[in-house]
């Protein structure tokens, strides 16, 4: 007998759903293994991942950080998927998520000390716009000269990344920080802090807008014309061209969207959490949110839970380094484990295992 | 979320600090942030080795926990705000960028003692501590001036914060002395510890005719740079990085925490514990001078180890006048000696240094 891969007539919607679960599934087996080798047991390695930070002594504490790391993956990821169904790849949002925090916190760091109702508003727009700009530069040269939008995303990055250091060092450092580098902390700027809404629930106002893109996008996907384009474009471009959909216009949508959202997230980030601009202020949001897309399968609910997944790892992963002595690096390729098996597993959507005589298999 | 989970949650929060120190037995339990890998060979490295150092010391009355490679900013706060749930009693972070998260979770936590290396703010629970690392720059400068033969010392800068501007500043003044011919070439990094980066900065700085190279970043790549490169001489930042022995690392610069490490440990046993600004140098031991090989000629060791005496003595200081700033303009009289708020805030380069700082 032999294992044959058969190439399913549609793919297999099941699967679709049953992948992720199942890539979760070989990831905790794989990454027991990792951990065993590493003299660790394995079944409270991966409790503490997944079980501590919802249900553990401290739980009070982690399950707003769900929400905290979560947010900005989820915001980011549902930018993503849109162009991701379209055949448009956006790989540098982590530049935008930069960029997006440079405007917004420029915003306040531009108007402080001032208090006024008008300055967080008006910091989530320059976020939003900061962001939109830095993803139009990939998409125009690809509408303009067809460059490739995922090296001219990519690249921009670590423009975006030059551009932050040299903020936090020079306009943007904060006057009374002694020479050193970084911006005045938001959180200390009651106008301009990205606070809990509820304190200690971990919700401010970027969980709100990665809530509202959820819906949002999903409203848009299902009902609207343009996500009908969208899904049309990345499964047959010929036909979409056919139906009338401009592919120019729909590259500046895609990068134009998810670059707004996460400037946006960027936005919220710096007012917020981290509080102000420093050099190592992005942490591969950016990047991290491209798994989370895929994980969720592009749809947006799938991505709001693979988004609070994806947190469950972070959160588990540190509380597994600090009370059981993991090293860092083994939650990292846990995480990567992750998205290698979602891609391996994925392979059954599309195709089915049969179990062929050997004769046959040989005709 | 209703009324009563959010008293709840209030409630739990008031109890934080007291609930973890009764969960726990009479054991004191140590924590320690680190920004890099304790695999670093270089500045996580030898903070692990005091943290290992308490382990050794106190026996089973003391119990440590790390979390290493911890990004600065918000999850710096939560992976403090962990180990201060967790029931830790006294918290080492060990990186500049943990200061804002450090002072913050301090504030949630009073009964948590603090010690947060090489920042500037403080609480009455927040202590912050420090090492006189330009000290021993002085010396590297002196012997990087008399090992040059193309008079062109490399520099690999981490990012511009009055730390390292100050080791710049030592070590230049000193291949100066030494070697009044001598040019500083500085790369910034903008990294504490990335073996890429690093190799990269060294081998531009020997493509550019380096043939000593000062690190300020907490790699061995640089030293297997040179070592490649053949001919370049090094030193040993942060830890002794003694594989590349005898050359071409010629000595280092060794941070040694241990007896600090302790000496506040015990002092949270005690009950002694108070909010201090540290900022011990040679004299203390939480700078040592690596061994000096023989690849550096006798009457240079001599030298340098006369230096290390005269500075552990108090007989010299580092920065003493007549210096001028990099503009021209005067900053320390003839016999005059630099305040530590000057250092502290040190955000220019000293007459003869070319380029600018970063701004």
């Amino acid at each position: 007998m032999k294992i044959k891969l058969e190439k399913r007539p549609q793919p297999s919607r099941r699967w679709l759903y049953l992948s992720p679960i199942l890539a979760v599934i070989v990831t905790m087996l794989a990454g027991g293994a990792l951990f065993a080798a590493l003299g660790k047991n394995p079944v409270e390695a991966i409790a503490t991942i997944f079980w501590e930070p919802v249900f553990g002594e401290f739980a009070f504490y982690y399950r707003p950080q769900l929400l905290v790391k979560g947010a900005p993956l989820i915001l980011i990821a549902i930018g993503l998927s849109l162009g991701f169904r379209a055949g448009v790849w956006n790989i540098g949002a982590e530049g935008q998520y930069i960029i997006g925090a440079l405007t917004g916190a420029g915003v306040a760091l531009a108007l402080y000390p001032m208090e006024a109702w008008f300055i967080f508003p008006l910091m989530i727009v320059a976020g939003a716009a900061g962001g939109l700009a830095w993803g139009m530069i990939p998409a125009l040269l690809k509408v303009r000269f067809g460059t490739n939008e995922i090296l001219v995303s990519l690249m921009l990055v670590y423009v975006a990344e030059q551009l932050l250091a040299a903020m936090a060092l020079g306009p943007m450092r904060n006057p009374e920080g002694m020479g050193f580098p970084g911006s005045r902390n938001l959180q200390e700027y009651p106008s301009a802090h990205n606070a809990e809404l509820i304190a200690g629930s971990g919700m401010h106002w970027g969980v709100v807008a990665a809530l509202i893109a959820v819906i949002f996008a999903y409203v848009l996907l299902g009902r609207h014309i343009l996500g009908y384009h969208i899904r049309l474009t990345g499964q047959a471009p010929r036909a979409a061209r056919f139906a009338g959909v401009s592919p120019k216009a729909l590259t500046l949508f895609c990068l134009g969207t998810s670059g707004a959202l996460a400037g946006m997230a960027g936005m919220f980030e710096v007012a917020g959490p981290t509080g102000q601009v420093s050099i190592d202020f992005n942490v591969g949001y950016g990047f991290t949110a491209i798994i989370v897309a895929f994980l969720g399968r592009l749809h947006p609910f799938g991505i709001l839970l693979a988004g609070l997944l994806m947190a469950l790892t972070y959160i588990g992963g540190e509380i597994a380094q600090s009370n059981l002595g993991l090293p860092a690096a083994a939650i990292q390729m846990f995480q990567g484990m992750l998205l290698f098996f979602l891609l391996a597993v994925d392979v059954l959507t599309n195709y089915r295992l049969r179990l062929v005589p050997r004769s046959e298999a040989a005709a | 979320m209703t009324l009563k989970t959010l008293l709840t949650g209030a409630a739990l929060a008031v109890g934080l600090a007291a609930a973890p120190a009764l969960a726990q037995d009479d054991k004191t339990r140590v924590g320690f942030i680190y920004v890099g890998p304790i695999g670093d060979g270089g500045w996580t490295y030898e903070h692990d080795q005091g943290r290992l150092a308490i382990e050794e010391h106190f026996g089973d009355a003391v119990e440590t926990v790390y979390q290493e490679s911890v990004p600065e900013g918000a999850d710096a706060e939560r992976a403090i705000t962990q180990m201060a749930l967790n029931g830790a009693d006294l918290i080492f972070t060990t990186s500049f960028g943990f200061m804002d998260p450090t002072i913050s979770v301090a504030r949630k936590f009073p009964d948590v003692k603090f010690e947060h290396a090489t920042g500037y703010k403080t609480a009455p629970n927040v202590s912050t501590y420090s090492a006189r690392f330009y000290e021993g720059r002085a010396i590297q400068g002196h012997i990087a001036g008399k090992m040059t033969e193309s008079n062109v010392v490399g520099y690999i800068a981490s990012y511009p914060i009055p730390e390292v501007i100050r080791g710049i500043n030592a070590a230049f003044i000193h291949a100066r002395k030494a070697n009044p011919d001598v040019q500083f070439k500085i790369i910034w990094a903008y990294t504490w510890f990335d073996p890429a980066k690093e190799a990269d900065a060294a081998n531009a700085l020997i493509e550019q005719g380096a043939d000593v190279i000062l690190q300020h970043t907490d790699s061995t790549a640089p030293q297997a740079a040179a070592e490649k490169a053949g001919g370049v001489v090094t030193f040993g930042q942060a830890s002794d990085m003694a594989e590349y022995k005898p050359f071409p690392r010629v000595s280092s610069i060794i941070d040694n925490w241990k007896p600090y490490y302790i000496a506040r440990t015990q002092a949270v046993i005690d009950g002694t514990w108070e909010s201090q600004q540290i900022w011990h140098g040679i004299d203390e031991g939480m700078v040592e001078i690596g061994e000096i090989t023989d690849a550096v000629p006798a009457e240079v060791r001599d030298e340098a180890l006369a230096l290390k005496d005269a500075i552990a003595a108090g007989e010299y200081h580092p920065f003493t006048g007549p210096l001028k700033k990099q503009d021209g303009s005067d900053w320390l009289a003839e016999g005059e000696t630099a305040d530590d708020a000057t250092l502290l805030g040190m955000n220019f380069y000293v007459e003869g240094l070319d380029g600018e700082i970063p701004q």
